[in-house]
């Protein structure tokens, strides 16, 4: 991957690098050590500092993730709305365990904090699109069209 | 029988949120034209007097907050949004950007032309997506209609650190950096983005700038507590039977919120506590419920009106178990920069999972209450200031749902 491409877009751009990482996992799901050191290089930064921005951010991973990363919110709303139940019914459903990807390299498995859809407890996101009044039951259907990786 | 009030909610619904003319026809920018016929100090002097505090949970004073900005002598100052809402049981400012993203731009534009800025950012949370893409939009409309005039937006995506609510925090995190908060002083106003004067205000603070022109300060004074007038747009989660959002005065109680607007309790339990404020908030027992959603009125009873989130808990509820999780959240997102915060944050979440196991002592609630106060005390910023709250709220109130699990 062309990452000098990406970060074309953003060093022109005060403070670009959360942006440019942003668009770096858009296409990859994670930021892999290359592309974190080239984003340095291009930003004029030490790469220690680049790396320290890629790892302080939940929504950032520096290991490679499933091209849908699903997000489970533990925040105290869903967790009394049975987010645990959420939980293992997405690991069995995919046979891995939270912080885990599927083989096939389609998803990941991730704890997430409140993603502000308490209206309608529990939540998941799939690549960022919320799912809401999540239960066990509903659970393949909801992952079924990401299955046909579309 | 409390009332809703949609101030801050004007437009919900009435307006395409994609179609700045909509909110052109609704009298969307007249405010800012009124504004920028305005001497500054008068501006600034009107806001001053509508007496509106901010509503990211701080509650200063919003005009004297601009003052700071205002007199403060650079080449460049700035204005950003805090939109950064990641108080779990929170979603207003979501409600906002996706539905009048207009009223914000307007609301900043005022402020800049106040302070004299020409440049602001909207910092949005990553769990928003969404968000993001509707206020790019109202920006690249309200560019193409010229109605900012020389002002210029930007949006920003945050990465999932609940720590960058902080607004010096999130200051680092648009230059760029790992959100960890700065010393104060200097504040924002006059050292914030790139070192230059910056005013930070909360969504809903924004929004409610437009209206205050409009009606007049006088106006928005009069309305709900005189201490902290105006509306407060409050989210319901939990054991309510209307999980959703109201906009009400702040003279309405936390009853009327409940039983009146919100239904009362699912399956006709009791209610056992209720958190108002977000996660950071204090558990407040029933007996406490004709308190009225006021910033001062809920300090009173050492609760906090803070984002506005309802977390409505019924009389099943273990208190050890949800502080616990909420331990666990304080834990996760303390940046780290601070050890009583870093450190603390851990610990009370180990000690909790403890007891939750069956293997506490008398000495640990001791122990837990000892280190709250440390925390509140000695912590950098807000979050560790905070974190101990629920706890310690909790472990006052409800100390039976602790002792019962001790060893």
């Amino acid at each position: 991957m062309d990452y000098q491409k990406i970060l074309a877009d953003y060093v022109e751009m005060p403070g670009g690098l959360i942006e440019a990482f942003h668009a770096i996992q858009a296409e990859l799901s994670y930021l892999p050590e290359e592309a974190i050191i080239q984003a340095a290089q291009v930003f004029g930064i030490p790469a220690a500092q680049a790396y320290g921005v890629a790892t302080f951010y939940s929504m950032f991973s520096v290991k490679p993730r499933g091209k849908f990363v699903i997000r489970i919110c533990e925040s105290a709303p869903c967790h009394i709305a049975g987010a645990a139940k959420v939980v293992a019914a997405l690991e069995k459903e995919l046979g891995i365990n939270m912080g885990g990807s599927t083989p096939d390299g389609l998803f990941t498995l991730e704890f997430t904090e409140c993603v502000g859809q308490c209206q309608a407890a529990p939540v998941i996101t799939i690549n960022g699109k919320p799912y809401t009044d999540v239960s066990p039951e509903k659970i393949s259907g909801i992952l079924e069209p990401y299955r046909k990786n579309i | 029988m409390a009332e809703e009030m949609r101030l801050v909610l004007r437009n919900l619904g009435k307006i395409d949120p994609l179609k700045i003319d909509d909110y052109l026809a609704a009298g969307g920018f007249n405010s800012l034209k009124k504004a920028l016929g305005m001497n500054k100090s008068d501006l600034i002097q009107e806001i001053k007097d509508s007496k509106l505090r901010g509503r990211g949970g701080a509650g200063f004073n919003c005009g004297s907050k601009w003052n700071f900005a205002a007199q403060a002598q650079a080449d460049q100052k700035y204005v950003i949004c805090n939109a950064d809402e990641g108080e779990p049981g929170t979603y207003k400012d979501r409600l906002i950007l996706e539905n009048d993203p207009h009223a914000l731009l307007e609301g900043m534009a005022i402020c800049a032309h106040a302070i004299g800025a020409s440049q602001g950012f909207i910092y949005c949370r990553g769990e928003y997506p969404a968000a993001a893409e509707i206020l790019k939009e109202a920006i690249a409309q309200a560019k193409d209609k010229g109605v900012l005039g020389d002002f210029d937006v930007e949006v920003r995506l945050g990465a999932g650190a609940y720590v960058c609510g902080e607004e010096t925090a999130l200051i680092e995190s648009i230059e760029g950096k790992p959100g960890e908060p700065r010393i104060k002083p200097p504040f924002p106003p006059v050292s914030g983005l790139w070192g230059k004067p910056t005013i930070v205000n909360n969504v809903e603070t924004f929004v409610n700038i437009p209206l205050i022109l409009e009606k007049g300060a006088a106006w928005y004074a009069a309305i709900g507590s005189p201490s902290y007038p105006g509306t407060k747009v409050l989210t319901l989660s939990g054991d309510v039977v209307h999980k959703t959002f109201f906009e009400v005065p702040t003279t309405t109680t936390v009853r009327e919120v409940i039983y009146g607007l919100g239904g009362g309790l699912t399956a006709g339990k009791q209610l056992k506590a209720v958190q108002i404020g977000g996660t950071s908030g204090a558990f407040i027992p029933a007996d406490q419920l004709d308190t009225a959603i006021g910033f001062d009125e809920l300090s009173a009873i050492g609760a906090v009106l803070g984002s506005g989130a309802v977390f409505v808990l019924n009389e099943s509820r273990d208190l050890a178990d949800v502080t616990a999780r909420i331990a666990k959240f304080f834990a996760h997102e303390s940046c780290g920069k601070c050890t009583p915060c870093r450190e603390g944050t851990a610990r009370m979440s180990d000690i909790l999972d403890k007891i939750n196991n069956g293997q506490g002592k008398a000495a640990d609630l001791a122990l837990l209450s000892r280190l709250g106060r440390v925390m509140s005390c000695s912590s950098f910023c807000g979050l560790g200031q905070a974190a101990p709250s629920p706890l310690m709220s909790a472990l006052k109130h409800f100390p039976a749902d602790y002792e019962a699990r001790l060893n």
